[in-house]
């Protein structure tokens, strides 16, 4: 017998006579419950809390782009091929990620990406290499992610973002950058992956 | 080689260091982990939820099983299925032969520890690199991990500092002792391995039946690496850790963090369905390993051990974790889960001294993200080592070294609470039918009165309260 039949017959007399499955209690569908302002402060707060960069507008995307990044000395970033053209900061020279070899994008000191969503409770943002993400490597590779999130991408709790995701596509949640407690327990930031993320909320 | 706790639990006594490290890692993880549970209104229905899902999951596997190969397949993956450890070896071998390299980067992951994938990959001559830090540091010191969340808690930053200056060539010269720069130091040494090299291997938190999507829940990047830059990802995952929705994700997704590292989440969650055209891994492997849960998931006490997720709760509220430290398990699964798992996977015989490494206190249960009844495993566990004829002298040995880890009036409470605990699963109208040796040459002929409910010292002691 092959591994595939030996564990689908041993599976199955294992749960042979087993009493039928109670039926499963309902994914919680918990949702947010309190104002949209409130959700908003929520996520920056938990953002701020990761040691996230944060910053609000409700006016135009590139010059608080570029205003970041002149805060952040940085003047070259790897972008996805269908940047949005208002997002296209001055003073920065932008490397469209035409399927770069990961050796040029592990050169460039940024990446500049939007994301699929964002999570209030947890401080996440969702890629799912949709409009203006590009692919994982992108926001992988460069030492900096920068990451543009509109007021109408946010939701409040985890449930609310699974039921919005699509599940086929390549899913990544950031929550802050990466961090280690390995040694000793001391939490160290910036282990792989871009050492630091800044957000720009719009709106 | 038989597991021996109570031979190695003593060691662990013995090891200072290793307590204090133990006792603060674990005290500073509690507090965590109680402050954001409680501060999710719904954190008790979650765990429910959590543990319906695994149960009605588990209670329908083998068609899960079948919707998940089918789901993986039709995203451009190929599943295999493993009986046991040595046909999960012998397949991630030959993949990894056929990508025509010689070297692979690793994620964290206890499943490919259990079935001892490095030394098969050694002995193929393909060379495996750990790249959690904690993974990488046990590794570089050919030791084993001591913790399910912190592998190498049992060693200091000198320690690690002398083995990254032994093992790293330039990204190790002149290193100091800092924390920060032993972790800068890891990601230079590790960024070039990312970059070179053709194959990964990792395990899964989850995979859902419905969609054929893939799950790795991690902190330090490393896993997006290995999930993002190789060629061909080869992913083990134990037959347990399907999920029948995507939907199910929201569950675990909040339950997980939560209860491993007292985080809201962790810094990394990746999802993949399959291969991503222009993203990622052109090949991708699932490897469904059986290697004894088949048989777990046949006894109706304990199967529910496959609901765990490995968050490590348990080890961190665990009086005898943490005293006797991970070691003393000889296993990578520690801790109370450790000893209800490792017996069942690799046989009574073998570790029947494991189910005795407890104090019954219960904490385990009470915190378990996904409501685990670990003493009532436990205890069922002895049973069957008294019944299967694998009691020795482990469980007297257990017995003390509780003496020693509690003093001891507390080892007295211990063995009479853990008495109370376990004769009422044995008890029949009031008295024991049988007992565990040496009192079961007694028993053999006579029933044993049961213990009073309430020990004198409890009784005392509340009284003393009022
Ligand atoms: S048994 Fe429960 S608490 Fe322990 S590791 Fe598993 S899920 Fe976590």
């Amino acid at each position: 017998m092959n591994g595939r039949d030996l564990i689908l017959s041993r599976v199955r007399a294992a749960i042979a006579g087993s009493p039928p499955p109670v039926t499963p209690t309902p994914a919680i569908n918990r949702v947010w419950e309190g104002d949209r302002e409130a959700m908003v402060e929520r996520f920056l707060d938990r953002l701020r809390d990761y040691n996230v960069g944060v910053t609000r507008t409700s006016g135009t995307v590139a010059p608080a782009l570029a205003g970041i990044l002149a805060g952040r000395g940085i003047d070259r970033l790897a972008v996805p091929t269908d940047l949005p053209a208002e997002w296209r900061p001055d003073g920065v020279a932008l490397v469209p990620d035409d399927n770069l070899p990961h050796g040029a994008l592990n050169a460039i000191p940024g990446a500049l990406t939007g994301a699929a969503l964002a999570i209030a409770e947890t401080g996440s943002i969702v890629l799912d290499g949709g409009a203006a993400q590009g692919r994982r490597a992108l926001t992988l590779l460069p030492d900096y992610h920068l990451c543009v999130v509109r007021a109408e991408q946010l939701v409040g709790l985890v449930p609310e973002a699974i039921a919005a995701l699509v599940p086929n596509r390549p899913i990544t949640f950031c929550s802050g950058p990466s961090a280690t407690a390995d040694i000793e327990l001391d939490r160290v930031v910036g282990v792989h992956g871009p050492r630091r993320l800044d957000v720009l909320f719009v709106g | 080689m038989s597991t021996n706790f109570p031979t190695r639990a003593a060691d662990g006594l013995r090891n200072t260091q290793q307590r204090r490290n133990l006792a603060k890692a674990t005290n500073t993880i509690r507090g965590k982990t109680a402050k954001v549970t409680a501060e999710l209104p719904d954190w008790e229905a979650l765990r429910e939820a959590g543990k319906a899902i695994k149960r009605e999951a588990h209670a329908k596997l083998d068609q899960y099983l079948l919707q998940l190969e089918e789901m993986v397949t039709k995203a451009g993956g190929h599943v295999h299925w493993a009986a046991d450890a040595a046909e999960a070896r012998e397949i991630i071998v030959r993949l990894t032969r056929q990508a025509g390299t010689d070297q692979v980067i690793k994620i964290k992951s206890m499943t490919t520890d259990e079935i001892e994938l490095n030394p098969a990959l050694e002995e193929a001559g393909i060379r495996p690199y750990e790249t959690d830090l904690a993974d990488m540091i046990v590794q570089m010191a050919k030791e084993r991990p001591s913790h399910l969340l912190v592998p190498a808690i049992h060693k200091n930053r000198v320690e690690i500092r002398d083995l990254f200056r032994a093992e790293m060539g330039e990204h190790g010269t002149g290193l100091s002792d800092r924390p920060p720069d032993l972790t800068r130091a890891a990601r230079a040494y590790l960024r070039q391995k990312f970059m070179e090299t053709k194959v990964a291997i990792s395990g899964a938190n989850f995979a859902v039946a419905e969609t054929g999507t893939v799950g790795v829940v991690e902190s330090e990047g490393n896993g997006r690496m290995c999930l993002t830059l190789p060629q061909v990802l080869i992913s083990i995952m134990g037959i347990e850790k399907v999920l029948p929705r995507f939907d199910d994700l929201s569950v675990f997704l909040q339950l997980l963090p939560r209860a491993a590292t007292g985080e809201r989440m962790n810094p990394y969650n990746s999802l993949w369905t399959g291969v991503h055209a222009g993203d990622g891994p052109c090949e991708f492997h699932l490897v469904l390993l059986d290697n004894g849960r088949s048989k777990i998931l046949a006894d109706e006490v304990a199967r529910e051990t496959l609901h765990c997720i490995r968050c490590s709760r348990c080890l961190n509220v665990c009086p005898v974790y943490e005293r006797a430290g991970g070691h003393a398990y000889d296993s990578m699964y520690q801790g109370p889960i450790g000893a209800i798992v490792t017996p069942q996977l690799r046989g009574l015989e073998e570790a029947g001294s494991l189910p005795y490494a407890s104090s019954l206190c219960g904490a385990c249960h009470e915190v378990c993200p996904v409501k685990i009844n670990i003493p009532q495993i436990l205890v069922h566990l002895r049973g069957r080592v008294v019944r299967e004829g694998h009691a020795g002298k482990g469980e007297a040995l257990a017995m003390g070294v509780a003496a020693r880890m509690f003093g001891n009036q507390g080892a007295l409470d211990w063995s009479l609470w853990a008495g109370r605990l376990g004769q009422k699963l044995l008890m029949r109208d009031g008295t024991l039918p049988w007992l565990p040796p040496p009192l079961s040459g007694w028993t053999l002929s006579r029933d044993f009165p049961a213990l009073p409910e309430q020990s004198f010292r409890d009784w005392w002691q509340k009284r003393e309260d009022k």
